[in-house]
């Protein structure tokens, strides 16, 4: 009795402590980023105060000119500009756009529903078709895994941009099942989630594949097998549970290159989300903007990245309270699509 | 790695035994490896030699011949001016091997560089290059690569520094990994034993261990490279116009896409058809054990 309570507690304080290491993980990763925007900003060429007038091209008065660098607080020395920036930041300011003149968090409010839908929809269309693979690879013979394994090669480095047109051309202008651009019915979105799904489920299902493969080899699975488990039975309730492990870790990887599926995707469909604000705050130089999109995608980095360390301590039984695992970021796995296919 | 694996490959990739011959030997790479050789060898003779394989000048304007279907004179179709698509795809394949070379380049020397730092240094200096890397992970390399355009502008160049940079960390955290093993490991230990210098244990121990895993590595880099910087010219920031290039080509296609689909169809085909053979052709080097 006093054992399980004294475990139980101990339990309870490791995920405490791995809720604070993460939070300020967290922070740091964020403090970081806007530091990176901050000189970022300061190294591109020109003058701001000339960005947020229009551009060069505006013949903007020197009055005016001096007048928004006032304003913005650019004449100011740049470490004082550092700090007005971070605190702001701190305070939940992203500052206004320059070329919309209305607050980031507002446009972002609009944008970011849109690519949110999308990422984690196509994160579990990602998942459906990985696991199918994995089944097909795995379990039904050795045509069907070679030609499994060909598709998702071929799949993982199929660019965003291409397969959305060619899933235009075929569904939704020769077939005509769905509509070719999104116009916010359930149909519209059935093409972008599948485009940005399709090259992360390359990836997933290679490294849930490999999974399943290693299982097969392992003692439990033949103890299961030999227990009377039928084929399915075992590939779902045994061999998929230890092959999801790797999975889960790629998948806030794999978040992070849905997002930049999304600043495609969203450009082909013409969704108005916040890939397509991003592409055109960068030709514009709209920098608050960029910075705001930039802050928002790390913090859903960060966020996902503890719900998927979250996930695999519930599914995987040997992570103890906070012990088993060190802290910090966990990686996806090396030597498998690093050149960051993020 | 992939379905099309031969097991019996494996035994020789785990044995040190093979020469360096019996590694070469004919047939290792399998049916898939040298299948995907064959492509990539066509796309390096395109890129070197473009006249060789198909013809005509991709500039050419034949407006009389505009936006014509797949035929026998042109093969893949003409596009809006009447230029000939064949034409232009072999010639974007230099532009396109060559970002995606150089870009992994980029990523690999400045990946090598930060990792090499990472593993032989201190506690502190990896501590900062461990939180650098992990920062640059939080943000899509799209993302990443669309902010280093931000600063340099849009180009070619800006466009291999920006997918070079955006996969630097990744190669940074491989590096890292292997050179703290390799200080750790027996070969290291007895060179310090032995009493060699650092300088030359850490070139002729530490730095070939590591190296040799990358280069394995950015082999599949390459060809995801391509994809990206294709995807920074679909976006309009890679290279511009009229210069053939993939991506460029594939965002001119997409105004004609429901008249003149063959204008998208080609060149998305040329770099799904180029970053497939690369990424197989990295893989079955990587378990022939040529490179370990």
């Amino acid at each position: 009795m006093r054992r399980e309570h004294r475990h139980a507690s101990a339990t309870w304080r490791g995920w405490v402590l791995w809720g604070l290491r993460r939070a300020a993980g967290g922070i740091g990763v964020l403090w970081a980023v806007a530091t990176i925007v901050f000189v970022a900003i300061r190294l591109i060429p020109g003058d701001p105060a000339l960005a947020i007038l229009g551009g060069p091209g505006s013949q903007a008065s020197a009055e005016a000119v001096a007048q928004v660098r006032h304003e913005y607080g650019l004449d100011r020395p740049v470490l004082v500009q550092y700090a007005v920036f971070l605190g702001r930041l701190a305070s939940g300011h992203l500052g206004d756009s320059y070329a919309f003149r209305t607050p980031v968090a507002t446009l972002l409010g609009q944008q970011l529903p849109v690519t949110l839908t999308l990422a984690v929809l196509g994160l579990v269309v990602a998942w459906v078709l990985a696991v199918v693979a994995a089944w097909w690879s795995t379990q039904r013979g050795r045509f069907a895994a070679a030609l499994t394994g060909a598709l998702s090669v071929t799949a993982s480095v199929t660019p965003h941009f291409w397969l959305g047109s060619v899933l235009i051309v075929v569904f939704a202008s020769a077939l005509g099942w769905v509509p070719a651009v999104s116009d916010g019915t359930a149909g519209g979105w059935v093409l972008p989630v599948v485009t940005v799904a399709v090259p992360v489920a390359g990836y997933l299902a290679e490294t849930v594949r490999d999974g399943v493969v290693d299982a097969q080899r392992s003692a439990f699975a033949l103890a299961a097998r030999s227990r009377g488990e039928t084929r399915a039975g075992l590939f779902g309730r045994h061999l998929l549970r230890h092959a999801a492990l790797p999975g889960i870790a790629l998948s806030a990887w794999a978040f992070g290159s849905l997002v930049s599926g999304a600043v495609v995707v969203e450009s082909v469909f013409a969704l108005p989300g916040v890939g397509r604000a991003l592409v055109t705050a960068v030709t514009q130089r709209d920098m608050p903007l960029v910075a705001g999109i930039a802050l928002v995608s790390a913090a859903t980095y960060v966020v996902v990245l503890a719900v998927a360390d979250l996930v695999e301590r519930v599914v995987d039984p040997r992570a103890d309270g906070g012990r088993a695992r060190r802290g910090g970021a966990r990686a996806p796995r090396p030597g498998r699509g690093v050149a960051g296919a993020r | 790695m992939s379905g099309i694996a031969e097991p019996r490959l494996q035994a020789d990739a785990s044995g040190a035994a093979g020469g360096r011959s019996e590694r070469f030997r004919g047939g290792t790479l399998g049916p898939a490896g040298l299948v995907a050789a064959g492509v990539v060898a066509v796309a390096v003779l395109a890129a070197v030699w473009p006249a060789l394989l198909g013809g005509g000048d991709p500039l050419a304007v034949h407006p009389e011949r505009a936006l014509q279907a797949p035929s026998w004179t042109a093969p893949f179709g003409t596009d809006e001016s009447g230029r000939d698509v064949l034409a232009r795809i072999v010639a974007g394949t230099r532009a396109s091997l060559v970002v995606g070379v150089v870009a992994t380049l980029v990523g690999g020397v400045a990946g090598v560089v930060l990792g090499v730092v990472a593993g032989l240094g201190g506690r502190a200096v990896d501590a900062v290059v461990g939180r650098v890397t992990e920062v640059a992970f939080a943000l899509p390399l799209l993302l990443v690569a669309l902010v280093v355009i931000a600063v340099t502008g849009p180009g070619p160049v800006p466009a291999m520094l920006a997918v070079g940079a955006a996969t630097a960390p990744g190669y940074a955290r491989i590096v890292r990994g292997l050179v703290r093993t390799a200080r750790r490991s027996q070969v290291v230990e007895t060179a310090v034993l032995l009493g060699r210098s650092p300088a030359r244990i850490v070139l002729r121990h530490v730095l070939p261990a590591a190296l040799w895993p990358v280069v394995a590595v950015a082999t599949l880099g390459v060809g995801q490279a391509v994809v990206w910087a294709s995807a920074l010219s679909y976006l309009g920031v890679g290279t511009p116009p009229p210069a053939p290039e993939w991506g460029a080509m594939l965002a001119d296609g997409r105004t004609y896409l429901q008249t003149a689909p063959w204008m998208s169809a080609f060149p998305g085909l040329a770099i799904v058809v180029l970053a497939t053979a690369v990424t197989v052709l990295g893989r079955a080097v990587r378990r022939t054990g040529a490179v370990r």
